[in-house]
């Protein structure tokens, strides 16, 4: 792999930039890995980079129904952030901005992490003891956060509303260290890594079957043929049931649409990211001006990628509540994507009935922002056999067992 | 953003109008049962992409519980029918066979 | 230069000057411009600066397709960014200024970014600004943050306001030219109920400009009858200036009205947004010429050839003196000889076909115009300005043969159609190689509810361009009829060109624009191939070809074209990216619509509303509801206002409005039997007039609401639930009666609204009340747990002996139309016995104080009954209860759950909110082990010192136990684990 630097690009720019070599190689596929990764999102592509960075395990295919990085990794809204309020998941989400804070030179791309702050508002007295709760227990997971008073957040926010009238702004959650990166190029920077290790990407091929043999995984079908290998593991977000489905189990997970949208882009106005849970809006602003905005879920299953526009209404409503100056600026495009949600809204990292077939899925709304942790969580778990302890309660027993790790008793939405 | 006729008040009801209420026809299961049975009752979910029986209710109109019976893939509605009942009736079977050849079947 | 022509121009008024200002110039226009066409007709075609690079930026379209045109309009708060001047009426007193540039439009600093451009090219950030880790947030982000954006922020609240409305059609069309005229036709004569818009303020689109004839009359005539025709069908509905932004699922379609931009301030909504339920979409949506990629096609004087005639023949203006038009195709020959006609100059149309033929080269020809084939464009000269063309062969690499001053060029490299209505809700399109162009494919519709077509294209949107063959397409769309005729010149195939000339070297691709918004040109697109980058989704985002504001509509066709063929594979096979709502940008505020400020969300009122407001209550929300938090006095902080109201609840009395409380009456032969599966303990075996406190789980298992139950004959049980949960708890009972028992005999109705209810509370409550005058409320006649019904003070009521203070207390309900005369009755007769009001917070300490438990505070959605030491409400009898099963899962039966405790600090003072209680060592994740938490704590002004609850491991068995505690800056503090109950543990002052 050639390094990207700027002396690179002044060497490149004398002949025209005829020289860049391929950020990552489309190989066919071989007749069998030690390691397949079936969805090279985010999650996908990542746990394959710390199976070779961690494990020394780079006999890996990942293997993608359409082209890499084009599920829910490049049509979210960008957020980072690791305040949780239960352990499990302060602990995976905050290795996974651990991981961001350094990834840019772990992967010589840069992915534009800007860890500009985000603000959690607090806007009825109830979701003020909520986030006082959240910062008492971040304390102690390590997660650094505070509680900050309505001034402040005016301070941070100049174009906020916090007068109201019906929900006045009563204080914040504030995580400095959260922010934003550039999405697409995670995704393509763990490509172009793992490319370089020598592993296969393999896009435009879809799994049509999983063949085992007494109970253990085998290899999978797929459009271009039977491809073996001795470990398996599924990373397909939204489709998660349907490559379960072929496994030979059952998950408690259902898919819904999730929506956002951006507006033109303006010159820069708010330098941190702002969630309004009571309202049911988020917004940022991208380093192009754009405002990029997102609420909650649509409510009934779904995989056209496409919302229903009264829940964009339902956001926009609110942040022309929260922001006033937004009214004047334009929608330029509304999308949607497919989350899997579990039955308690937290992951699933996990050994399958399969034998050596593990499964990554459940993220919901929260999948970009754990992306580096969670790939470094489950090639722990495909390459030892058994969850480490990022992993372990993530199983996908907890549910009979009744072990929920539930955030939604903290802060109630997405993001 | 769905229209779903309401199989009770006969309105062609608008999302707005409804209430989305998950998968239909699960069997409850309660004290006694096995600890899969109450699992899957509780969690598991088919979650298919294609067809969906589900339930829904006409929360801003008569306030009646109903099911549909959906394409998750293109939002085509098949049919709509009262929730009281334990599996889809046969002319919607009927239906989605004819409109969906592949399709295997509920259960 | 360019100029207003002296005559014709078909939408201008002359008699109707307007004086606009832009960059706090002076111009003027006439009624009738755009701002664009009235910005040209002022010679100043440089209007903007480019995103990237600081280029400078032209006008190039005359609609919604414009990149580079784009301004900062109006001020304070009128004040918009990015509006583009090609799609907004001009009005007297217009002020408008460029973007994106400092200190000045004609000297941008941000140019030199233009110079470094060869080191810019696509996705050269991703490859640098990695080092040092610091630097990217706090030197590099700022610098590229302030040079990327477009528009300046908006500084005041928004003084317009938007209206939002639905309507119900048949059949949509969209589209105002003459495939949509025609459409709306047929399928008016044909009885259906048809709405027809159209997102400019004219009718006619394209035909009335070009000149085509219809029904033997110019098409500008048949436009004219046709809208008569419409406007005297009582089933059409018509409507310009509104533009059809999207559709979606189930033909629901989002339509924005502007009612009023072009009449700023004049008290009507400024955009009505339209939210139609059609049952059938025509797009009759038209196509948008392709730019033609040859170096410099970004300099200003460049424009659209079909765009340079419209602002020839319906604005007269002229964009420039000499004009050079250079071609794929015949249709750009309409824009030469409109040229002529209008007595400018065409010095030569640059063809790159090989042979040129068909009616309208040769009419060109004729009028002697110097028609060239086989040649192109090598290199425009100019730099803020076209100042001439440099022609070389289309087949070669770009030797210049010739060079031609001229002030602008008029580029055609052929149409697309405007598909996205058709794609927004998944219609499939196909390449069709003659046009070359992605048409709509008629074989895979986007479908409606029952599986039909939801939408059809009418006219050029289904890629048909000659006159007859669109009004024929239109007419079938719309289920077909009588077709008019209509006849043009016949126009030779266009030949595909997507790079001029076609062996152009990377010299000359380097100056080609694609994406003029966003500064991408073909060497960026080729630069993405060439790195891996090659789905057509990965070119976008890596070189943000076609995600500026106008979506790619110029540039994506093209862009895609370059891909395909650095690949070496066929266009439908690279695809398009996704079209995406809207079609052009809506005003969010349009979206937002009316709920602003007061009326954001629906308010939910009690009757006492209005004097909670007059005694200056300091109000909180609770769900929709208000509710008074306190009732501060003059002086008082809310902290002293409620420690106050506490303090007089428990000497005197104390009046709360309890009003939002929820009432669901359940009734029915199976009642009793119903609300055994609902609550954790037995109702059935409540005794008529008496009262009994419930749980109700869900099916996990977790608590989920609490309230009293009152009996009130054999079959009505009147279940109380608290404020937030009355809809959702009534839901729930629905929910289980009509999907599971739906053979049992019960009947719910959530009377929330019906009732108010106050809370009589305090030691004097019964003086109150005797003073009132009325029913017997003695303790014989009304004891604790009971409830009866009778008179007080003249007011028909249903008194219950409940209390959530541990005071003696009545809750008494009254129809909602007499809650605040009651109220009334009450405060006057109490005024002697020390009556106040206390509000929502004075009501969670005098129940924290007892140890009551409240719903959201003691749980939340893990939490259940056995942890709150409630396993006293938990019927042992009965086999089953919603949530039963739930609770006997490992993980809820467990004995390490955390359980209901009181705290108290060793000092007094009161324990933080949302504390932890820390437990040794560390689990495997590095985070401190955690034994339990605070969940209500206040400062009891009864006892004088902080109290709380909270679960801890062990729950009651470690009583008189001092643990730890949180506190937000990071230290600890003892606290002592106590009773729950702080205040009168006997339960006697409830009970007088």
């Amino acid at each position: 792999m050639k390094r990207y630097s700027v002396f690179a690009i002044a060497r490149e720019a004398m002949r025209y930039h005829q020289g860049w070599e391929k950020a990552w190689r489309s190989p066919a596929p071989k007749a069998s890995y030690d390691a397949i990764i079936i969805g090279a999102g985010g999650h996908g592509l990542a746990t394959a980079y710390y199976l070779g960075k961690n494990f020394g395990i780079t006999n890996v295919a990942v293997i993608e129904k359409g082209w890499l990085g084009g599920g829910n990794t490049g049509r979210n809204t960008t957020i980072i952030r690791s305040n949780y309020l239960q352990d499990p998941s302060a602990a995976i989400y905050n290795k996974a901005l651990s991981l961001y804070e350094d990834l840019s030179q772990d992967l010589n791309y840069n992915v534009m992490f800007s860890p500009r702050g985000l603000l959690m508002l607090a806007q009825t007295h109830h979701e003020v003891r909520g986030y006082l709760r959240t910062v008492h227990a971040n304390n102690l997971q390590g997660v650094k956060t505070e509680w900050i008073g309505p001034e402040k957040v005016k301070e941070l926010v100049p174009i906020i509303n916090i007068d109201g009238p019906r929900y006045p702004v009563l204080g914040a959650l504030y995580q400095a260290r959260g922010g934003t990166a550039r999405h697409d190029a995670v995704a393509w920077g763990y490509a172009r890594a793992c490319s370089a290790m020598g592993m296969d990407i393999i896009q435009q091929t879809e799994v049509t079957g999983v063949r085992s043999e007494n109970g253990v995984v085998k290899g999978v079908e797929t459009t271009r043929g039977f491809i073996g290998c001795k470990k398996l593991g599924i990373v397909v977000a939204g489709h998660s049931g349907q490559v379960a489905d072929m496994a030979g189990f059952r998950l408690p997970v259902e898919s819904l649409a999730l929506q956002a949208l951006v507006s033109e882009p303006i010159k820069p106005c708010m330098d941190v990211v702002v969630m309004a849970n009571t309202v049911h809006g988020y917004m940022s602003q991208s380093d192009k001006g754009e405002m990029v905005i997102g609420g909650g879920t649509d409510g009934f299953n779904n995989f056209t990628q496409r919302g229903s526009f009264h829940h964009i209404e339902e956001t926009l409503r609110a942040l022309v509540e929260t922001f006033p100056m937004i009214s004047r600026l334009k929608m330029l495009r509304q999308w949607g994507g497919i989350v899997d949600m579990t039955g308690d809204r937290s992951p699933i990292i996990s050994k399958t009935p399969l034998g050596n077939c593990f499964i990554n899925c459940g993220w919901g709304t929260g999948g970009f922002k754990a992306i580096p942790g969670s790939g470094w969580a489950m090639a722990e778990l495909m390459a030892k056999g058994e969850p480490g302890p990022l992993a372990a309660e993530f199983n996908m027993w907890r549910f009979r067992e009744g072990q929920f790790i539930d955030e939604s008793v903290a802060a109630g939405v997405a993001h | 953003m769905l229209i779903l006729e309401c199989p009770y008040c006969g309105v062609k009801a608008e999302e707005t109008e409804l209430s989305p209420g998950g998968e239909a026809h699960l069997k409850r299961f309660g004290p006694g049962s096995s600890d899969e049975d109450f699992e899957n009752y509780m969690f598991a979910r088919k979650n298919p992409k294609g067809v969906h029986f589900e339930r829904w209710r006409h929360s801003y109109g008569c306030g009646k519980w109903f099911l549909a019976a959906r394409c998750t893939a293109t939002l085509e509605v098949f049919g709509t029918y009262p929730a009281q009942t334990t599996e889809p009736p046969a002319d919607i079977i009927d239906k989605i066979k004819a409109k969906r050849p592949d399709w295997k079947g509920y259960k | 230069m360019s100029t207003r022509l002296s005559k014709g121009g078909r939408l201008i008024d002359r008699t109707a000057p307007q004086e606009f200002t832009f960059n706090g110039k002076r111009l003027r226009g006439y009624r009738g411009d755009t701002l664009a066409a009235a910005l040209l007709a002022n010679d100043q075609m440089l209007v903007g600066r480019s995103f990237k690079y600081h280029r400078p930026r032209g006008i190039v379209a005359s609609g919604a397709e414009e990149p580079n045109a784009l301004v900062n309009m109006g001020e304070g708060g009128r004040f918009e960014p990015n509006q583009r001047t090609t799609t907004t009426e001009l009005f007297d007193g217009l002020t408008c200024t460029s973007q994106n540039h400092w200190p000045s439009l004609e000297f941008d600093v941000g140019v030199v970014n233009n110079y470094a451009a060869r080191f810019l090219p696509a996705g050269f950030y991703y490859k640098t600004f990695i080092h040092p880790r610091f630097a990217w947030k706090h030197v590099f982000e700022p610098v590229v943050r302030q040079s990327a954006g477009l528009g300046k922020v908006p500084k005041e609240r928004d003084a317009d306001r938007y209206e939002q409305a639905y309507a119900f059609c048949d059949i949509l069309v969209v589209g105002g030219g003459i495939a949509g005229l025609q459409a709306a036709l047929t399928a008016g004569r044909a009885g259906k109920r048809v709405w027809l818009v159209e997102q400019t303020a004219h009718w006619g689109g394209r035909a009335v400009v070009d000149g085509a004839e219809i029904d033997g009359q110019p098409a500008e005539a048949w436009v004219k009858s046709a809208l008569q025709a419409l406007e005297g069908m009582a089933n059409v509905t018509i409507r310009s200036r509104c533009m059809a932004a999207g559709s979606y699922d189930h033909g629901y379609v989002l339509c924005d009205e502007k009612v009023a931009d072009h009449t700023p301030g004049d008290g009507r909504p400024r955009h009505r947004l339209w939210r139609l339920r059609a049952g059938q979409i025509i797009a009759a949506t038209g196509a948008i010429e392709r730019p033609l990629s040859f170096a410099g096609n970004d300099i200003p004087g460049v424009m659209l050839a079909s765009a340079v005639r419209d602002y020839v023949i319906n604005w007269a203006v002229a964009p420039g003196d000499r004009t050079v038009v250079v071609t794929n195709n015949d249709d750009a020959y309409r824009t030469a000889i409109a040229l002529k006609e209008a007595g400018l100059e065409v010095p030569v149309i640059l063809d790159a076909r090989a042979s040129v033929t068909g009616d309208l080269p040769a009419r060109a020809r004729a009028m002697g115009i110097r028609v060239e084939a086989g040649r192109a464009i090598a290199k425009v000269k100019g730099g803020k300005r076209v100042t001439g063309v440099a022609i070389c062969a289309q087949a070669g690499q770009g030797a210049v043969l010739e060079e031609i001053a001229c002030d602008a060029v008029a580029m055609s490299g052929g149409w697309s159609p405007v598909v996205h209505l058709w794609s927004h809700c998944g219609g499939k399109l196909k390449w069709d190689d003659a046009q070359a162009q992605f048409t709509p494919d008629k074989a895979r519709p986007p479908l409606n509810h029952d599986g039909s077509a939801l939408v059809q294209t009418a006219g050029c949107a289904s890629g048909v361009l000659a006159t007859a063959e669109v009004l024929a397409d239109a007419t079938e769309a719309a289920g077909g009829g009588a077709v008019p005729a209509a006849n043009g010149p016949a126009e030779a195939a266009l030949e595909p060109i997507w790079v001029m000339p076609q062996g152009a070297p990377v010299q000359l691709r380097m100056k080609m624009w694609l994406d003029y918004q966003n500064d991408v040109k073909v060497s960026d697109v080729q630069l993405a191939a060439r790195e891996g980058y090659t789905s057509v989704e990965h070119t976008k985002r890596y070189t943000t070809l076609g995600m500026a504001t106008d979506q790619g509509k110029l540039s994506n066709i093209n862009g895609l074209a370059v891909l395909a063929d650095s690949l070496s594979s066929p266009i439908p096979q690279v695809g398009t990216t996704t079209f995406r709502p809207p079609y052009t940008p809506v005003t969010i505020g349009a979206l937002a619509g009316e709920a602003r400020g007061e009326i954001f969300q629906p308010l939910r009122r009690s009757p006492m509303h209005d004097w909670h407001l007059a005694q200056n209550a300091y109000m909180e929300p609770v769900g929709l509801w208000q509710r008074p938090y306190c009732y501060p006095r003059p002086g008082e902080t809310h902290e002293q206002a409620v420690h106050r109201e506490v303090r007089n609840t428990r000497s005197n009395v104390g009046l709360l409005d309890a009003s939002t409380l929820g009432k669901i009456i359940v009734k029915g032969p199976d009642a009793g039997r119903f609300l055994d599966m609902l609550y954790t303990n037995v109702m059935s075996n409540l005794a008529i007039g008496k009262c009994r406190y419930g749980l109700m789980c869900n099916e996990q298992g977790f608590l989920s609401d609490d309230g009293v139950v009152a009996r009130i004959d054999e079959d009505t049980w009147l279940c109380h639930t608290t404020s937030g949960g009355s809809d959702r708890i009534h839901a729930w009972m629905e929910d289980w009666l009509q999907c599971e028992w739906w053979d049992w005999q019960v009947y719910t109705a959530n009377v929330t609204e019906q009732f108010a209810q106050i809370a009589v509370v305090g030691p004097n409550a019964r003086k109150v009340l005797e003073k009132l005058g009325g029913m017997d409320v003695s303790k014989e006649a009304l004891p604790f747990m009971t409830w009866a019904d009778g008179v007080l003070g003249g007011f028909r009521v249903r008194a219950y002996r409940i209390s959530f203070s541990g005071e003696l207390s009545y809750e008494i309900a009254v129809p909602a139309s007499e809650g605040r005369a009651f109220w009334d009755a009450l405060v006057a007769v109490g005024a002697e016995f020390g009556m106040m009001p206390y509000g929502t917070e004075g009501l969670h300490v005098l129940r924290a104080e007892k140890g009551f438990i409240m719903i959201g505070d003691e749980t939340d959605g893990t939490v259940i009954p056995q942890d709150l030491n409630l396993g006293w409400a938990i019927s042992k009898k009965k086999d089953d209860y919603l949530g039963k099963r739930g609770q006997e899962r490992p993980y809820l039966a467990s004995p390490d759950r955390w359980k209901l405790v009181g705290l108290e600090t060793l000092d007094g003072s009161v324990i933080q909110d949302g504390a932890y209680a820390p437990a040794p060592g560390f689990n495997a994740n590095g985070q401190r082990n955690t034994q339990g938490r605070v969940t209500s704590t206040y400062f009891s002004p009864t006892l004088n010192k902080g109290i709380a609850m909270g679960l801890v491991k062990g729950g009651l068995s470690r009583l008189g136990e001092v643990i730890e505690m949180t506190k937000l800056d990071g230290t600890t503090q003892q606290v002592r684990i106590v009773d729950p109950v702080f205040y009168d543990k006997e339960g006697e002052k409830q009970n007088v």
